[in-house]
């Protein structure tokens, strides 16, 4: 049976570890958009063993390329993006830095999920095409690095009870067959 | 000839698409009550249950129902006794799609394939719009819209088989292209599929296939039994709304057919996610 949280982010290892495939996560806090053009600067960074704009540690990464804010709002409809796209960067940013945690819609590789376990994180799904719902939720919104990437740069944001399921915990838990084996018809 | 106005075509292309960024059509609607009532997985139908209160907050606060507002696809009849007047038509499409994309808050999704830079300050904000055309009789101009978002598109799939393959090799082709994208399109999923014709108008028979009004009938009978067969099939494989396990997982499945080279079967299989942005306007 799902259970139901309210995390506050930064994350400890404590906050994931209790976390199971299936359980439901209102996540309040700052986390941090990215999407794959970000991700690659991440992981440049990291090679030149260089800052990053932001401190990794703890924290989760959402992917996501929001729309335009309307004047007034603080940001535009901003759901979910598919994340293998960003399964050749994860792990490093998982096992080096001690990212906790990241917010997308779709399967993870195996690389992912074994840095998840290895290294304590966790990959939450939002719900793909709620943008407008889910913006609700952000109360505020501010572009810290790479604004020349237009929708797909680096994003402070600050959100309010974020509706999450978890897809991947730290035991090589994966909602997505689990959900699928229980309802697939052979 | 019946003469068109460069500017009515852009006022309309440029309305139609604001209003398509944040509401719903209503047959997508209608397929996602639906769904919701026939769901019987709990985390699904909670899914199901966010995404229809998504559709409502979208069209009241007019803001875009996905941050994915796709790029521009349309399909256009133009009638050989209509003029536009005042520029192209081809022009008047594209400079609706940027004032669209612009005034709706949409965002500009159109990049450079290598460096991946955003084209909007420099061919245009999601510009160029995709645009199939058609010469038909008659002075009527038929303009279907679809906004295409990118995670359906990227499961989609196109092959040519050998004739030999048949009816059952469409089958599976289908379902093996949906029970392979998983979550990753965004299900409930509109299918649209392709049979024949040569390569390419496979792929642009798919696409086209999407802009169909869901719940419609096929009028081929054969097409039609193929179809509902697909339906029945694809939601046994059990993924479900956003792929978290149910037993809704594609609103509909619609196929578009053509003549064929004797030696040749190609199959294009198109995927469209729950948010089904489409309209059709008439000039």
């Amino acid at each position: 049976m799902s259970k139901i949280y309210n995390l506050t982010t930064p994350l400890s290892k404590n906050d994931v570890v209790q976390l199971k495939a299936g359980d439901i996560v209102y996540l309040s806090g700052i986390i941090y958009t990215a999407r794959d053009a970000a991700h690659k600067k991440l992981i440049d960074l990291m090679d030149a063993k260089e800052d990053l704009p932001f401190d990794v540690s703890g924290s989760v990464i959402y992917f996501v390329g929001p729309t335009p804010p309307k004047p007034g709002d603080p940001i535009g409809s901003a759901g979910p993006t598919t994340s293998y796209r960003m399964d050749s960067y994860s792990p490093r940013l998982i096992n080096e830095k001690g990212l906790r945690g990241m917010i997308g819609k779709g399967k993870r590789n195996k690389e992912v999920t074994d840095a998840c376990t290895k290294s304590k994180a966790i990959y939450f799904g939002a719900t793909g095409g709620a943008g407008a719902l889910l913006a609700r939720q952000i109360k505020s919104s501010k572009v810290i690095a790479y604004p020349e990437l237009g929708p797909e740069a680096i994003r402070k944001l600050e959100v309010i009870d974020f509706p999450l399921t978890v897809i991947n915990d730290t035991y090589d838990q994966d909602l997505y067959k689990i959900g699928r084996d229980k309802y697939e018809v052979k | 000839m019946r003469e068109i106005k460069y500017e009515d075509i852009v006022k309309s292309i440029k309305d139609c698409i604001i209003f398509s960024g944040a509401n719903l059509p209503k047959d997508a609607l209608e397929k996602m009550n639906e769904a919701y009532e026939n769901e019987k997985s709990p985390v699904a139908k909670e899914v199901l249950k966010q995404l229809i209160k998504n559709a409502d907050i979208a069209s009241s606060e007019e803001k875009p129902l996905c941050q994915d507002t796709g790029l521009a696809v349309f399909f256009v009849k133009v009638g050989e006794d209509v003029k536009v007047i005042g520029g192209t038509l081809k022009a008047a499409i594209n400079e609706g799609t940027e004032k669209g994309y612009i005034d709706g808050y949409l965002r500009a999704s159109t990049c450079e394939w290598d460096t991946r830079a955003n084209l909007k300050d420099t061919l245009g904000y999601n510009l160029p719009a995709f645009i199939h055309f058609d010469l038909v009789k008659g002075d009527e101009l038929t303009i279907e819209y679809a906004a295409k978002g990118g995670g359906s598109e990227n499961v989609s799939r196109a092959t040519v088989m050998p004739p030999a393959a048949g009816r059952k090799g469409v089958i599976d082709y289908v379902k093996k292209i949906v029970s392979n994208a998983g979550p990753n399109p965004c299900p409930p999923l509109t299918v649209g599929v392709g049979i024949g014709g040569t390569f390419e108008k496979a792929v642009i028979s798919s696409k086209h296939a999407l802009f169909r009004k869901l719940g419609s009938v096929n009028e081929d009978p054969t097409l039609k039994e193929m179809e509902e067969e697909l339906v029945e099939e694809l939601n046994k494989l059990g993924i479900g709304a956003m792929g978290m396990g149910g037993t809704q997982t594609v609103f509909g499945v619609h196929i578009e057919k053509n003549p064929c080279h004797i030696a040749s079967l190609p199959v294009s299989v198109n995927v469209q996610c729950h948010s089904s942005r489409h309209a059709v306007i008439k000039l």
